[in-house]
């Protein structure tokens, strides 16, 4: 299974695999966000927290569809499945190495576009923070949504649709997580929501995204 | 130990038959209670204290917010009965309903918030049951899309299936969720609309007849669409085989 | 009609736009069940015709 993680993060790294494209969309966003709503140093510190969680989960939304899509093309799919290792295994390896190649470079760049976006200094931290341990269930359930769209051509949108509702209690954890240490409040209970939900998500979605993936390989 | 039990219905043809005959009352029914109680509590109820005229709507969003939820839930079991004991019926019935428990939600939408502009001068809120049931919206939305994007019938029941079964999860969690979020509201109080609240029984009882209404009115649709769905995969398969030749 | 008062428009829109809406489901099912059956019937005539 080390290897298949070292595969895929290659895979992921190597030109066209997307690893800069996530990065830089997160980049574009946040400098988007000034021309929509105004260069006022106070209105974009409120409202930094959530900015930079809203596109860090967009960025991640990009590059889900690569988790499955190139093995689904040339069959390797197929034979991962057949080998002896657990589809669950294997899919939890997967949405590891999305989240090591996608996920954790978001996290390390926030802190950076935060100082764009006026973020206070007590947030740097807690941003940081919030998005480490909210960025893995993104990874998760968007490989759930991955392997349901799998063999589908253009399932983008559809991909789209199916995975930003899920999203919304990472989101709402997150981003509340985040904006309590920007603004100097207790961070404890979003804290331990967030982290709930991303262990939760972690324990039980590899099950429900291998039972998709079967489904689809039939 | 030949006595019929439900699952007898789960064969297409049955069900088909059973319907025949069930169909026509379940929808006259239907007509009936909605019509008194939405007559009923339109024209014979008094404006409440607080709220006016507007106490009407009452008869529209609760029982359209119940059956929002409700038909998820069926959605739900019809999901898991489709995953363990294969009833193509079932499969077909979570599909049928669908269209209509969204289209119950968005009821539930435009009336809650209709029903707030005049309390908060806004035509909307981020209110915590009006957000949740936003974001079921969304779920309905998901649910239907993943059905039409996958040709296969037997695929496109398990995906939806198991979508259905995780989806229900997450909606849950967002419920708690929203009210985690909405807690940092600093606008009044989230509408008061609750069904639970006290409510004189002048009111409870056009509003009893009217969720009756509504429940038989989902049921009646379901079991229209659900006969549909049934035809539209027979001719599916027979279009199917005369294509790889006939017979 | 009774009398609304200064939530005329707000009561009577929501049920103009519910009954609108639910007349929309039913009409849209019913009409698909008919079409679908129809197609039902001339495929199985078809099939049985050149079966």
């Amino acid at each position: 299974m080390i290897a298949l993680l070292i595969r895929d993060m290659r895979l992921a790294m190597r030109a066209g695999g997307g690893f800069g494209l996530g990065l830089s969309f997160f980049l574009i966003v946040v400098v988007l966000v000034p021309f929509g709503v105004g260069p006022q140093a106070a209105i974009l510190s409120t409202i930094a927290p959530g900015i930079l969680w809203i596109g860090a989960l967009l960025a991640c939304l990009l590059s889900l569809d690569r988790i499955f899509a190139l093995d689904w093309e040339d069959g390797s799919l197929d034979l991962l499945a057949t080998s002896p290792l657990p589809l669950e295994g294997i899919v939890a390896v997967k949405s590891l190495a999305h989240w090591l190649t996608t996920g954790l470079p978001l996290v390390l760049l926030a802190p950076i576009l935060g100082v764009l976006l006026n973020l206070p200094e007590a947030g740097f931290l807690w941003l940081t923070l919030s998005l480490a341990l909210g960025t893995p269930a993104l990874s998760v359930i968007g490989t759930f949504g991955a392997a349901l769209t799998v063999g589908l051509k253009r399932g983008g949108l559809l991909l789209s649709l199916l995975v930003l509702p899920l999203y919304v209690p990472t989101l709402i954890f997150g981003a509340e997580m985040a904006r309590r240490g920007a603004e100097g409040l207790d961070t404890t209970t979003p804290l331990f929501l967030l982290a709930g939900v991303t262990c939760g998500t972690i324990a039980l979605l590899p099950f429900a995204s291998a039972a998709v993936l079967k489904v689809n390989l039939r | 130990m030949s006595q019929t039990s439900l699952w007898e219905y789960a064969n297409p043809r049955k069900f088909l038959q059973t319907t025949d005959r069930v169909l026509p009352w379940v929808a006259a029914l239907a007509g009936v209670t909605l019509v008194v109680g939405l007559v009923w509590g339109f024209f014979f109820t008094p404006d409440d204290y607080r709220q006016g005229a507007t106490v009407k709507i009452v008869y529209l969003h609760v029982p359209a917010a119940l059956m929002a939820i409700n038909a998820w839930l069926m959605m739900l079991v019809a999901s898991l009965i489709w995953i363990i004991r294969r009833h193509h019926v079932s499969a077909l019935a979570a599909r049928a309903a669908a269209p209509v428990g969204m289209i119950m939600t968005v009821i539930a939408l435009l009336t809650g918030a209709i029903w707030g502009q005049p309390i908060w001068g806004t035509w909307w809120v981020w209110d915590p049951r009006l957000t949740s049931f936003l974001i079921l919206f969304l779920f309905y939305l998901g649910y239907m899309a993943l059905w039409e994007a996958i040709e296969n019938d037997d695929t496109a029941a398990d995906l939806t299936a198991i979508l259905c079964l995780v989806g229900s999860v997450f909606a849950l969690l967002s419920r708690y969720a929203v009210n985690f979020w909405s807690q940092g509201l600093h606008q009044g109080a989230s509408l008061s609309v609750q069904p639970g609240e006290r409510m004189a029984m002048i009111y409870k009882l056009p509003l009893y007849v009217s969720m009756t209404g509504f429940a038989l009115l989902f049921i009646a649709l379901v079991l229209v669409r659900t006969r549909t769905e049934i035809r539209a995969r027979r001719m599916r398969a027979l279009l199917a085989r005369e294509r790889m030749g006939g017979a | 009609m009774p009398d609304l008062g200064k939530y005329t428009e707000t009561v009577l829109s929501s049920y103009a736009i519910s009954l609108i809406l639910l007349a929309g489901i039913i009409l849209v099912s019913l009409r698909r069940a008919r079409r679908v059956k129809k197609e039902l019937q001339d495929v199985e005539k078809k099939v049985k015709s050149n079966g």
